[in-house]
């Protein structure tokens, strides 16, 4: 027997249930993080129910600490080398993929990619073995050089899917009108690509911010601010603090995000007017 | 230049530049493929070596020998934790496409409004920091911790529950967690690009909605689920900070035993053959896998 | 000898791919004239085009623009400027911006810059536009503002990608006639791309015709109309009937000729023609006249097949006995008489003066 397809229902729609499911998993996402924020504004030294009253004094703790700031600037100068030498890596070669029909092209992308594909404890060790071999002192330099290896794959597949479609008469027409190469790119590409630059930005210093074990494996005198939290795990009087701090860096994180994903979707619709 | 002269070397090298794409291509990728030669691909290269390589005290020995790669194999230590990462990394692999397939369903098939919200929604964690995520659960689980304390203050418990933290499970549980955003976007990619037209015209053929779901989208999301599966997988064997936080003795993964041997013990060539061993078999792993999983499919009439 | 602004020398273009996109073209492009490029979709137009731009270089050959040798010069050193199919607006400017663009590196005085884009606005009757943005823009708004911005560089030729491909019909046929007269009145030459035959028959001073990459005639359009050199460009400008035949017989200036359905038929001769030789006659479909009764110059019989009424004209498909495809007649509906009495399976005579027929070798 068949049933009557009915026409109101959209094919393959789920149903109620799975969104029950769907809240859950969002419930299973979220929650556990967000323990991390509760106990930091908890007036006792356990993490531990019941509460005991609200307090910021963890707070000051954490962002008293000398090591703390050192370590929370290393993170940030680290982040903004990797983030802009990414970006420029990856925006050259967005460019290139999109533009230019090479032979080839799929291998060096693959590899391109591939250290999404590899596990972190081998990058880690290579790296250290390259740093190693080429006698560099390990600093925050060789964490830095570990961590534009790591963003440049994110920052090339942003560019890629903002570059692809660009209409490339856009920068025809520039040349044609009498500018070289290098204004064209800032008279006209460079604006029309902007938040997929900066977006690119965000989303690699996020990952180099909130980057471990490579840095743990590059590290010299001067650790970054997650290996420095990896550090302070092993005293319990320290605990509240580390809370306040990875509070602080899951907020700032998260708002990175959704600003970066919000300038990624700026003038998508924008850029498509000169194909129409 | 006039068109009678002779071209010289450097006017016939720019009119291939001009006249070639694929030399203009290569000149703007060569930063970012010079960068990755130099950062990933010498470097892994250079494992490879040190795998063949001697460690005699402080330097070491160049001589080519296999001699790492049977000390490697012939200890039991490396083989019980091998397998308990492959284990461990299975569970969490299962777990999680388990958990997102349906996730990922509902919101290519079942989300009409805001799409763009739910995905922003699932992939933020995926953004934000795995340490802290790790760290969460060790709070959570912890002989102290949130579900311990919360049991007991409800007056549900008297005793603190020992099986929760450093084991197996922990490591499975917060792994699982972690990697839940690596799932969802291949599989909800696979499912998007379906074709809705097809699941009608099987409807108007008389399948039922199971039948459909069976006959039609799941062979067809596949790659997705595959993709998902070896994203989740092949990470996850070599992960150290979470067994680290929450394994305890017996959730410990072969990452450790890589770490001590280059941090702590400074055996380079043992580490490295130990690396490659994992990374070798890993890989024959995920190909059986694969294999064995889209001739699965292919018996789906 | 003619002033040539462009000189096109032995140019080819081999793409990676292996596509021969353009052959080996030769020829010439006068100072002051609208030139055409004329031929069905991936024939080569669009990259002969670019290679004048300096947007795609010749694997092989030379382009000379006015007397410069200039395939390998950018196209940001070329006197030519051009107005892009997609019409390329950048979408970040107004329209005052966009049109200004190329002036800005020449260091204008800002009242200056100010006027030429105003005169410009005023040329392509966009006064007050000049703050609109490309989006709020349409069709046929931003083509004026394509040609104006690469018009205001007072280029040494101007080219054109099927610049009138994307409007409706209506404003196409407008925008026809109002380029020819920029054209006239400016002075400058213009390359102009189409596969659109009678926009390029209305428009040009001169035309060529390509076919896979080649060249395979450059005339007038009458000339392109009248004396097709080929079958190729006979069948691709206009309709036309063709017969295959074999020549029986020259006579000084004409030919006789045997073919299935015909007969013997006479045809103006051509250079190099031998008895015996196989080749193909052509005849445009209103240079044949359709009659009830028996005419008295050369002619068939044949029947009526199919009939369309087109208003002002009808055009008729006749079956001709002996012969495979029918001829294809056109006739002018000049009285109301014509319009009756030829309706299917009808039985009719066909006939022409033999000067209108043609002879192509192929
Ligand atoms: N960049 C390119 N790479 C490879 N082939 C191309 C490229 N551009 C055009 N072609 C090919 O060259 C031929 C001519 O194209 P084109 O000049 O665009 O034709 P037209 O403008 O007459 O339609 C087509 O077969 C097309 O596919
Ligand atoms: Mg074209």
């Amino acid at each position: 027997m068949t049933k009557p397809i009915r026409a109101a229902k959209r094919m393959g729609d789920p149903g109620g249930l799975l969104g029950l499911f769907a809240i859950a998993y969002l419930l299973f996402l979220y929650i556990p993080v967000l323990f991390l924020p509760v106990f930091s504004f908890n007036d006792s030294i356990f993490v531990a129910f019941p509460l005991k009253g609200f307090t910021t004094k963890w707070y000051e703790q954490a962002f008293a600490d000398d090591d703390m700031l050192r370590a929370l600037t290393a993170s940030l100068q680290v982040g903004a080398v990797a983030s802009i030498v990414a970006t420029i890596l990856g925006l050259l070669g967005a460019k290139a993929v999109t533009r230019y029909q090479m032979p080839g092209q799929s291998l060096v992308t693959g590899t391109i990619m591939l250290p999404l594909f590899i596990p972190e404890i081998i990058l880690g060790i290579a790296l250290l073995i390259l740093i190693n071999a080429l006698s560099i002192p390990l600093s925050l330099f060789s964490i830095a050089i570990g961590h534009i290896m790591l963003c440049t794959p994110f920052a090339m597949a942003v560019l890629t899917s903002r570059l692809d479609g660009f209409d490339k008469s856009l920068e025809e027409a520039s040349m044609d009108l009498g500018e070289t190469p290098w204004m064209t790119f800032w008279r006209v590409t460079f604006p029309l690509v902007l938040p997929g630059i900066v977006s690119s930005m965000l989303l690699s210093f996020i990952v180099s911010f909130d980057e471990f074990l490579l840095s743990f494996f590059l590290q010299g005198q001067q650790p970054t601010l997650p290996v420095f939290i990896w550090s302070q795990l092993r005293f319990p009087n320290k605990l509240p603090s580390v809370l306040a701090l990875g509070a602080v860096i899951l907020i700032v994180s998260c708002l990175l995000v959704v600003l970066a994903e919000w300038v990624r979707q700026l003038g998508t619709d924008e850029r498509k007017v000169g194909v129409a | 230049m006039t068109a009678s002269s002779a071209p010289g070397f450097a006017d016939r090298l720019r009119a291939f530049y001009l006249r070639s794409d694929a030399a203009k291509g290569y000149a703007l990728l060569s930063p970012v493929m010079i960068t990755m030669v130099v950062l990933l691909a010498a470097p892994l290269v250079m494992l490879i070596l040190y795998s063949f390589w001697t460690q005699s005290g402080l330097s070491v020995d160049t001589t080519l020998t296999t001699a790492r790669y049977q000390e490697v194999l012939g200890k039991q230590s490396y083989h019980d934790i091998f397998w308990r990462t492959i284990g461990t990394s299975s569970l969490v692999t299962l777990v999680t496409v388990g958990l997102a397939y349906p996730m990922a369903y509902y919101v290519a098939f079942g989300v009409k409004k805001y799409k763009f919200v739910w995905l922003i929604l699932l992939t933020i964690p995926f953004w934000t920091s795995y340490l802290l995520r790790a760290f969460s659960w060790k709070v959570i689980l912890g002989f102290n911790g949130v579900i311990n304390s919360g049991l007991i203050s409800a007056g549900l418990i008297t005793e603190p529950l020992e099986f929760l933290l450093y084991n197996q499970s922990a490591v499975v549980i917060t792994l699982a967690h972690a990697y839940a955003a690596f799932a969802i976007l291949p599989i909800y990619v696979s499912l998007e690009k379906i074709d809705r037209t097809l699941l009608e015209a099987a409807a108007d053929l008389g399948d039922s909605a199971w039948a459909r779901f069976w006959r039609i989208t799941f062979p067809l999301s596949l790659p997705g689920v595959l993709g998902a599966a070896v994203l989740i997988f092949v990470p996850t064997t070599g992960d150290y900070v979470t067994p680290q936080l929450v394994g305890g003795p017996t959730g410990q993964m072969i990452a450790y035993s890589i770490q001590v041997l280059f941090l702590k013990i400074n055996d380079w060539p043992l580490g490295a053959a130990l690396a490659m061993s994992a990374m070798a078999a890993v890989g024959i792993l995920v190909v059986l896998f694969v294999t064995a999983m889209q001739l699965a499919v292919r018996q789906i009439r | 000898m003619a002033d040539n602004i462009i000189r096109i020398e032995n140019v080819t273009k081999q793409f990676a791919g292996g596509v021969k996109a353009v052959d080996n073209a030769n020829f010439n492009i006068e100072r002051g004239e609208f030139f055409s490029l004329l031929g069905p979709s991936g024939c080569g137009k669009t990259t002969l085009l670019r290679m004048i731009a300096g947007f795609e270089f010749p694997t092989n050959g030379e382009i000379y623009i006015d007397g410069q040798p200039s395939a390998l010069i950018p196209s940001y050193k070329r006197p030519t400027n051009m107005v892009f199919q997609s019409y390329a607006i950048f979408p970040h400017l107004n329209v005052f911006d966009n049109i200004a663009y190329g002036l800005r590196k020449d260091r204008l005085s800002n009242r200056e810059l100010t006027r030429r884009v105003n005169e410009a606005l005023e040329m392509i009757k966009l006064t007050g536009f000049g703050s609109r943005r490309g989006d709020q823009l349409s069709g046929g708004q931003r083509q004026r503002v394509a040609l104006a911005r690469a018009l205001i560089k007072r280029p040494k030729v101007l080219l054109l990608d099927e610049p009138l491909g994307a409007l409706d019909k209506k404003l196409r046929e407008e925008m026809q006639i109002e380029l020819r007269q920029l054209q006239r009145e400016v002075g400058i030459t213009f390359v102009f791309v189409t596969h659109d035959q009678e926009e390029a028959l209305s428009m040009s001073d001169r035309i060529a015709v390509m076919g896979k990459g080649v060249v395979l005639q450059i005339a007038g359009p009458k000339d392109l109309y009248e004396a097709p050199n080929s079958v190729e460009v006979a069948s691709f400008i206009g309709n036309i009937n063709l017969i295959d035949a074999t020549v029986r017989a020259i006579n000084g200036g004409e030919a006789t000729l045997e073919g299935p359905g015909f007969g013997q038929f006479k045809a103006p001769a051509i250079d190099g023609l031998k008895a015996g030789q196989k080749i193909t006659a052509a005849i445009r479909p209103e240079k044949l006249s359709l009659t009830a009764s028996r005419p008295s110059g050369t002619h068939v019989e044949g029947t009526i097949k199919a009939s369309a009424y087109l208003g002002d004209r009808s055009h008729f498909h006749v079956h001709i006995k002996g012969r495979e495809t029918p001829l294809s007649v056109a006739a002018q509906n000049v009285d109301r008489a014509m319009t009756t009495g030829f309706d299917p399976a009808r039985a009719v005579y066909v006939s022409w003066d033999p000067r209108s027929l043609i002879l192509l070798k192929s």
